[in-house]
């Protein structure tokens, strides 16, 4: 049955190869279009190097403050302050990676002026995030207590600094007018590991300002690595109590609001959700319907040819229902031959991603971004084709089986 | 083994009423070939496609084989038809995408047989109306009586009890028309099976069992 209705769909498409081409040419071009957006997706939320223990961390990137009575709303990057009195005291996490934002500075070398970027860190930072060091190591609590001038720096910035072949171990660079020691240097991280990825990270002693005071808004993150993800509840929980012990005494900050969320919830609360509400369902909803919508005008224009293309067939539809096919057999027969012409756009959509993938990833458009097609992208990629040759398939099929056949005979005689 | 009681059959538009058929009752004998004429447009194919359950009546009863088959929904009737009855139409009806052997095999896809026992049954009918050398060929490939003896082979493939045949020499020349009308007139004699034939020709109805004539819907005797 199936090698028939393979036999006559290979046969239909030869038949009007215009129509082929048009329906080929949308269906591979929307696939190609949600393959390479859902790779990017992929390499946006999935754990890579050096954030490889994603599924065991909660971020807090965020504090809230609110006036109860008037409409005043206070948001930032936690202080140094609430850090390390508060969340460093946290007994339910395995390790607690503190860091600061990314903050762009001039450096110059040889006379070359050029803009690197620093970030601050503890040492678990070292320890949540895997990075390979391809020279040296991270510095140790030794040199964060005694404010040693020592720097990790990036491959990529060694070369910015010290060209392509040599090393940098012991060397200086200098940033922010300050010379620092370089001990260690790590592999490219890149641009797409939003918590990670930096050109020079220094201890977070070294930072000039933000170390004293009091006030809890400040420029300071948390990675916060649960021993197995059944803690992370437990983690939430410890830090909603530990909201409640924090002081904020000041006039229309008497709300504080801070979540521990993950990856992905960590950017959708701040874009889909709010102070209550992580974002996330609305975050797929939005994608959804994005699809959905990106989808809809090829799907309509496929239907469309489906149709035209059916009415031709209306003598063979006529002799299968006169020689004993039912209506059920007939549109079964249609959504397969459709599903074959979107399986072979489907094909063709994932020979195009990967030629524009592998565009993407040498003309370097994101840092060291690395887009793949891995088994999740093509498992949705799959899936797109399947609901796209069903949504195309099914109302002309549904409209084939229900011509009556005595008119389906007459119209091709 | 078909019987027809007081079919009226209406064809309605919006402003127009046809009565394609008025009052026919008639009984077709288990072996009998039975030819229909009557002038262009008196409802022959109609009363056909009634027989053939493509088409239901307005008014009466469609008895075949026993069965009342009004009741029937879509997906019985498919299996109805599919077992008991074949068509043979003037203009051949055949799938031009399809080879002559997947042609001839269509019927046999509405059913659980197998590939094998499909191919074996398919290369048997082309054999009796001697088309086996040309299974691989499409239809656009074939003289015209050459379709229509693929169109017979399809027919009688799932080796129904009744071939309803509309027109079958219609479109073709007086020696193809009479190599096609011997092959009915075997599997009539041979197999047994039920004919019944929509003809203009008259020496064509002539070596039938029975002529039933027609004019303007209604019954001549």
């Amino acid at each position: 049955m199936l090698k028939n209705y393979f036999k006559i769909a290979i046969a239909v498409l030869k038949r009007r190869k215009f129509f082929t081409f048009i329906s080929l040419f949308g269906i591979s071009l929307t696939l190609t279009i949600l393959i390479v957006l859902t790779a990017f997706l992929d390499v946006l939320t999935s754990p890579a190097y050096p954030d490889v223990n994603r599924s065991k961390e909660l971020f807090i990137n965020k504090i809230v403050l609110k006036s109860n009575k008037e409409n005043y709303t206070s948001k930032s990057p936690a202080s140094f302050y609430f850090v390390n009195n508060f969340v460093s005291k946290m007994k339910t996490p395995e390790k607690i990676a503190i860091h600061t934002g990314r903050s762009t500075t001039n450096a110059y070398q040889n006379n070359k002026k050029m803009e690197v970027e620093l970030m601050y860190t503890n040492v678990p930072f070292w320890e949540v995030y895997q990075f390979e060091f391809v020279e040296g190591k991270p510095f140790n609590g030794h040199d964060l207590e005694n404010a040693a001038q020592v720097a990790v720096i990036s491959e990529d910035t060694r070369i910015k600094y010290f060209g392509e072949e040599a090393l940098a171990l012991g060397k200086d660079v200098e940033a922010n007018n300050v010379k620092y020691r370089v001990i260690g240097v790590v592999k490219n991280v890149p641009a797409t590991m939003m918590y990670a990825y930096s050109d020079i990270y220094l201890p977070y002693t070294l930072a000039k300002s933000g170390l004293k005071g009091t006030s809890l808004l400040g420029e300071y993150m948390v990675t916060l690595l649960a021993k197995s993800t059944a803690d992370l509840p437990l983690i939430k929980e410890e830090y909603s109590q530990l909201l409640k012990k924090v002081p904020h005494p000041e006039k229309n900050q008497e709300i504080l609001l801070s979540y521990p969320d993950s990856y992905l919830e960590s950017f959708t609360r701040e874009v889909f959700g709010n102070e209550e509400r992580a974002g996330k369902d609305r975050f797929f909803l939005m994608i959804g319907i994005f699809v959905f919508l990106f989808m809809l005008l090829p799907t309509i224009n496929l239907v469309n040819i489906n149709v035209s293309r059916i009415m031709e067939r209306s003598s063979e539809i006529g002799v299968r229902k006169a020689f004993g096919a039912s209506s059920r057999a007939l549109v079964g027969q249609f959504i397969v031959e459709n599903m074959i012409l979107t399986v072979l756009g489907g094909i063709l959509g994932v020979l195009l991603s990967l030629l524009i993938i592998s565009v993407l990833n040498s003309s370097n458009l994101i840092t060291h971004m690395n887009l793949t097609i891995n088994l999740t992208v093509l498992g949705y990629s799959l899936l797109a084709c399947l609901i796209f040759g069903l949504m195309s398939g099914v109302y002309p099929a549904w409209r084939m089986s229900k011509l009556n056949v005595v008119t389906a005979l007459k119209a091709n005689n | 083994m078909i019987q027809l009681k007081n079919i009226e059959k209406v064809y309605r538009t919006d402003t127009v009423e046809t009565q394609a058929l008025h009052n026919i009752s008639l009984q077709v004998e288990k072996g009998e070939f039975l030819s229909i004429m009557g002038p262009s447009g008196c409802g022959k194919s109609t009363l056909l496609n009634l027989m053939g359950l493509l088409d239901a009546p307005s008014k009466g009863d469609v008895v075949i084989d026993s069965q009342q088959t009004l009741q029937l929904n879509d997906r019985k009737l498919a299996h109805f038809r599919n077992s008991k009855i074949g068509f043979i139409f003037q203009s051949y009806h055949l799938i031009n995408d399809l080879q002559v052997l997947d042609n001839v095999e269509l019927p046999l896809l509405y059913r659980n047989s197998s590939a094998k026992e499909r191919r074996m049954l398919a290369l048997e009918a082309l054999e009796k109306v001697g088309l086996s050398n040309r299974v691989k060929h499409f239809p656009t490939q074939l003289s015209g009586g050459q379709k229509q003896r693929v169109a017979i082979a399809r027919a009688i493939v799932g080796k129904p009890e009744i071939i309803l045949a509309d027109e079958p020499t219609g479109n073709l020349d007086s020696a193809m028309g009479n190599e096609i009308m011997n092959i009915l007139l075997e599997l009539n004699r041979v197999d047994g099976t039920t004919i019944v034939m929509v003809t203009h020709d008259p020496n064509m109805a002539q070596r039938t069992h029975r002529l039933l004539r027609l004019f303007d819907g209604s019954q001549v005797q």
